[in-house]
This record gives C-alpha cells, structure tokens and sequence, in this order.
C-alpha cells in the first residue's frame, strides 16, 4: 500500500480526530441522557417512599396515636370525643376481599391457563387470549359500574340485605385479577423445561396425571408469583372496590354486610379532612401500610422466582 | 376411580372454565355496550354535563381525557424509552442493574391511589400546581414510566444482535448506532407498546382524583390560549377526566339519569379502550407482515 504523505496525511489525520470528537460526544450524551433517565426513576420511588412515610409515621410521633391502637383497635371515629383511630375493620376489610378474590380467581386462572397451553394449545390461544387481554383492558371503574348495576341487585335478590358488602368486592376484583394471573400461569406453562411433559405421557400417564402429578409440582413457584401479582393488585384497588362494598367503619360479621378497605376509605375521607389533621395524618397511615405490603408482595414474589431457577 | 376417568372429568372442567371465562368477557361487554350505546350521541359526546337536570354529556370529560393522554406521553416518552435503552443497552450485569430492575418492578405495582396521594403531597401541594391537568399527567406518568421502560428494553433487546455489530463494525459511536439503526427497527413494537400503555392511562381514575381533580372549570372552546383560565388547553386548570367521571356519577350522582349517564360514559370509555387495543394489534400485524415480506425479497 502507497504510503499517505504531506498534505493528504495531515487531511485523513485531522479528519480521524475529529471523528474522534464527535465519538466521544456522541458517546456521552447517549450515556448520560439515558442515566438521567434512570436516576429519575430512582429519584421518584425514593420520594414516593419518604413522602408517604414521613406522613404516615406523623400519627404514631406527632399526634401521639398508638401503633397498637391504630393496628388493633377496632373503633374508628376520627370527630368522636374521644376520637379513636383504630384501622383493624379496614386491614381485615383489605385482607377479605384480596385473599376471597384471589380463590376465586385463581382456580379459574388456572384452568384457563392449562387450556391454553396443555389442552388445545392452538385453537385456545386463539380464542382465550385475546379475551384476557380484553378483560385487563377494561377500566376499573367499569368494573365498578357493572358490579353495581348487576352484582349488587343480584346479591341483593339471591341472598337479601343490601347486595354490597365483601362480597361484592371480592366478585368484582376476582374478575379485575384474573387476566393479571391467567397471562402469568400461562406463560410460566409454556416455558415449561424440555421434556418433562413428553417424559410423563411416554410412561402411559393420563393428560390429568401428567398435569396433576409432573407439571403443577414443577412450577408450582410460578403459579405462586402470578396469584401474589394478582394479590398486590386487588389489595391495591381502590374505587372498584369502594364502589360496591358500602363503606361502613365497623368490621362485618357476614360476607353480604357493608365494610370497608384501606383504599376505599382513603378515596372517599382524604378530600374531606384537612392537610395536617389527626384524621388527615392517619389516612396517610393506611398509605403508608398498602406502600408496605406492596413491598411485602414484591418481596414475596422475589422470593418464589429464587425457588423456580433451582 | 380410572384413570382415564379421572382424566375425562378433569379435561372436562378445565374446558368448562376456560369457557366460562370467555364467556364472562361476551357478557360483560355485551352487558356494557346494550346498556350504553343506545345513550350515546352526537349531543351526549359533546355537551356539558349537568348535576341537577337530566340529559347531561360527557364533551369536557371526553376532551379531557384525551388531552391528559397527550401530555403524559409528551413527559413519559422522553423519559421511558431513555431509561429503557439504558437497560437495554448500557446496563452492565451488577448490583446496579438489579437495584434498577427492582426500582421498576416496585414502582409498577405500586397501587394507583398511592401515587395519587404522592401527588397530591408533593405535585399539588408542595410544587403548589394545584389541581390541574399538568398535576394529573405528572402523577399518570409515575404510574405509565414502569411499563413503558419494560416495553422499551423488551423491544430493544428484540432487535437481532447483528444489526448492533454491523454498526460497530462501522465505527459508529454506541449511541449513534441506538438511534440511527436500533431505534428505527425497534420502533414498531415501541409503538405498540406506547399504544397499549395509552389505553390504560386513560381508564385510569384513582391516581387522578387527587391530582387532576374531580371537577372542570366551564370551558370556552373558541379561547385556544393556553393562559387563559377557560381555554380548554391551559394546563394549569383542574380537569376531570372521563373515568374518574364514571366514578363521580356513580357513587354520588344525584342528576335522574345518573344510571344512564354512568352506562353511556363505561360504554364510549370500553369503546375507545377497545379501539387502542385493536389499533395497537393491528399496527403490530402490518408492520410484522411488512418486514417479513421484506425479508422473503432478499
């Protein structure tokens, strides 16, 4: 090769470095326009927790509410004399309705899970997918409207009393999860390790063996992670749910009384109290305690995805 | 009992089930629909509503929500598919990377409400933007920003690897090949993502009751300042969005046809859902047959 000399040598070489330059530019801004990005993120959750939970302690440091009243106590009358801030009625409440709906919604999840992927992988995808994803698309306040105008008057003439109450709520969130744990059974089914299936059916087992025995067994971590995925989001909830349950303070002695959760009590008491209120402050309270248990839901889902990779 | 018997009742009530449950969907949008569609029209869709008197609409409620949809993109695209190619791309296996990944699984199940109230305290109150539509498309961001980095960094990761190696193979810089080779073939299912994350922000309610408020000034939709208090495009005034709406009607609605407007209102908000959830599949299919046919011409 000729070697490049002079003038043209001195072009290319210049030529190179300001390529060289504008690399390096290029390079930064792509790095630190995306790790701004980030930082952002971690910026936001770290406001959400320390915002939340500087209001939330307040009642248990400022206005001197016990931590065993707050979480043990049954009464809830914030304007009372003496006001009392028990929140147990809407723990229980939150509890009931997430664990009835996640019976609920799990079995059923997991039927259409094992149609999908072990019965008539083909055709059922076709048919049932798409009407899982409709079903996650459709707004929670719809949900709220249909429980309303069917659920309720159903409950109301099969039953008596007034229709809403527990269980209302768990019906209505039991269909609002279902796409949520369907999607994540099935994909858990379909990722299923290499021959497990085709090993049980080569030793003359059944469809309902093979599932029972081999495949439920295997990836009973999995399933796990999309009922708690569908927990965290029914605890969660809030106007659904504040729409069919009656929101009364008190807890129910029967699944057709009115109750109320953590969220719908949030929903309908925070526009009414004042900014820096006892009452106000332990709202916050039971924010701060759905932001724990969406940990505690995280945590757990964590711990269950350790357990599949072994 | 026999096996196969066994079997034949168990096959029997898992196809029951999973039956069951597309029938659910049937009936529930049948249900939403037969109740509501006869209520819409053109005069439902754009009047304003009333609180005492029958016959109110939806038209502020509608615009709004519309407009609140196009400012949350405005803010979370920017900032979703950055930190999306960050992991995508830039993240180095590590301690880091799983406190980032942990950061977004958590955001992303963070209930509504939560980031509503944190709106409320810090957006609302402290920023003091007060109830208004800038307030409200902040809080839907925070609630959009997880899905919208997973969606990102999945449709990254999808695009072949040789594409990113002829790059470098080039003496491109990194980020240079991310936008100018990556990105455009990333870009279909980008958009799909983008699509669906849209039709979940606008049922979304309860992260809104508190940031984006529960009422609408009276609008002036011949006033297009965007500094005037009753221009429909002021970013700064409060604004109730169709969803929260539904709510607001039903749990405490005293107009005669409350019902009715509440089953109109779900009916239009399943309808648009629908729509973005079909436009994004059908977006998905055009763009997945145009590239294979490209393909197959080689």
């Amino acid at each position: 090769m000729e070697p490049v000399e002079g003038k043209a040598f001195m072009e290319q070489n210049k030529r190179s470095q300001v390529m060289k330059e504008r690399h390096y530019w290029e390079e930064w801004t792509g790095r630190i326009y995306t790790s701004v990005c980030v930082v952002f993120l971690v910026a936001v959750i770290v406001s959400i927790v320390y915002f939340v939970a500087s209001k939330g302690v307040a009642t248990f440091a400022m206005n001197g509410v016990s931590l065993s009243e707050f979480f043990f106590g049954t009464k809830w009358s914030p304007d009372g004399e003496p006001a009392s801030f028990g929140a147990l009625p809407f723990i229980t409440g939150s509890f009931a309705v997430t664990i009835l709906a996640a019976l609920i919604a799990s079995p059923l999840s997991l039927c259409a899970a094992l149609f999908m992927t072990e019965i008539v992988p083909k055709s059922g995808k076709r048919i049932l997918q798409p009407a899982i994803e409709l079903l996650s698309g459709i707004p929670s306040v719809v949900y709220g409207f249909v429980g309303l105008t069917v659920i309720v008057p159903l409950l109301r003439n099969v039953f008596g009393g007034q229709g809403i109450g527990i269980l209302a709520g768990c019906l209505v969130l039991s269909v609002m999860i279902l796409p949520t744990i369907t999607s994540i059974m099935a994909d858990a089914l379909s990722s299923l390790p290499g021959g497990l299936r085709e090993s049980s059916y080569a030793l003359g087992a059944t469809r309902w063996q093979t599932i029972a025995r081999v495949i439920i067994p295997t990836l009973l971590p999995a399933l796990l992670t999309g009922i708690i995925l569908g927990m965290a989001r029914a605890f969660g909830e809030a106007l659904a749910v504040q729409m069919v349950i009656g929101n009364a303070p008190h807890i129910p002695s029967s699944l057709l009384e009115s109750a109320s959760t953590l969220t719908s009590v949030i929903t309908l008491s925070m526009g009414n109290t004042a900014m820096g209120s006892v009452h106000n402050n332990a709202l916050w309270s039971m924010a701060l305690v759905l932001l724990l248990m969406t940990f505690i839901f995280v945590l757990l889902v964590r711990l269950l995805e350790r357990r599949n990779r072994i | 009992m026999r096996a196969k018997t066994t079997d034949k009742i168990a096959t029997f009530v898992i196809c029951f089930f999973a039956l069951f449950i597309v029938a659910l969907l049937v009936g529930l949008l049948g249900f939403i629909l037969a109740r509501g569609v006869s209520h819409i029209s053109f005069d439902f869709l754009t009047s304003a509503p009333q609180t005492l008197r029958a016959g109110g609409g939806i038209g502020p409620q509608l615009f709004n929500s519309v407009f609140l949809l196009i400012l949350t993109l405005i803010i979370t695209i920017p900032i979703g598919w950055g930190a999306g190619i960050y992991m995508a791309h830039y993240a180095k296996p590590g301690k880091i990377t799983d406190f980032i990944r942990l950061v977004v699984e958590v955001l992303s199940s963070f209930p509504s409400i939560v980031i509503g109230l944190f709106g409320l305290l810090l957006i609302v109150n402290t920023f003091n933007f007060g109830f208004s539509l800038l307030s409200g498309a902040l809080a839907l961001a925070v609630f959009n920003l997880p899905l919208m980095v997973r969606t990102t960094e999945q449709a990254f990761r999808a695009v072949p690897k040789e594409q990113k190696e002829a790059g470098l193979a080039l003496g491109l810089s990194k980020w240079k090949i991310i936008t100018s080779i990556l990105l455009p073939a990333a870009l279909p299912s980008l958009i799909t993502g983008t699509i669906l994350a849209a039709g979940r922000i606008f049922g979304e309610a309860a992260a809104l009751l508190f940031t984006a408020g529960m009422s609408t000034p009276p609008l002036d939709f011949t006033d297009w300042n965007p500094l005037h208090a009753r221009s429909p495009i002021n970013p700064m005034r409060p604004a109730e969005t169709l969803a929260v709406h539904i709510w607001k009607v039903n749990s405490e609605g005293i107009a005669p046809d409350s019902k009715d407007i509440a089953a109109g209102a779900s009916a239009v908000l399943v309808l648009l859902v629908l729509v973005f959830n079909l436009s994004a599949r059908w977006f998905g299919r055009v763009v997945y047959r145009r590239l294979t046919a490209a393909k197959r011409m080689d």
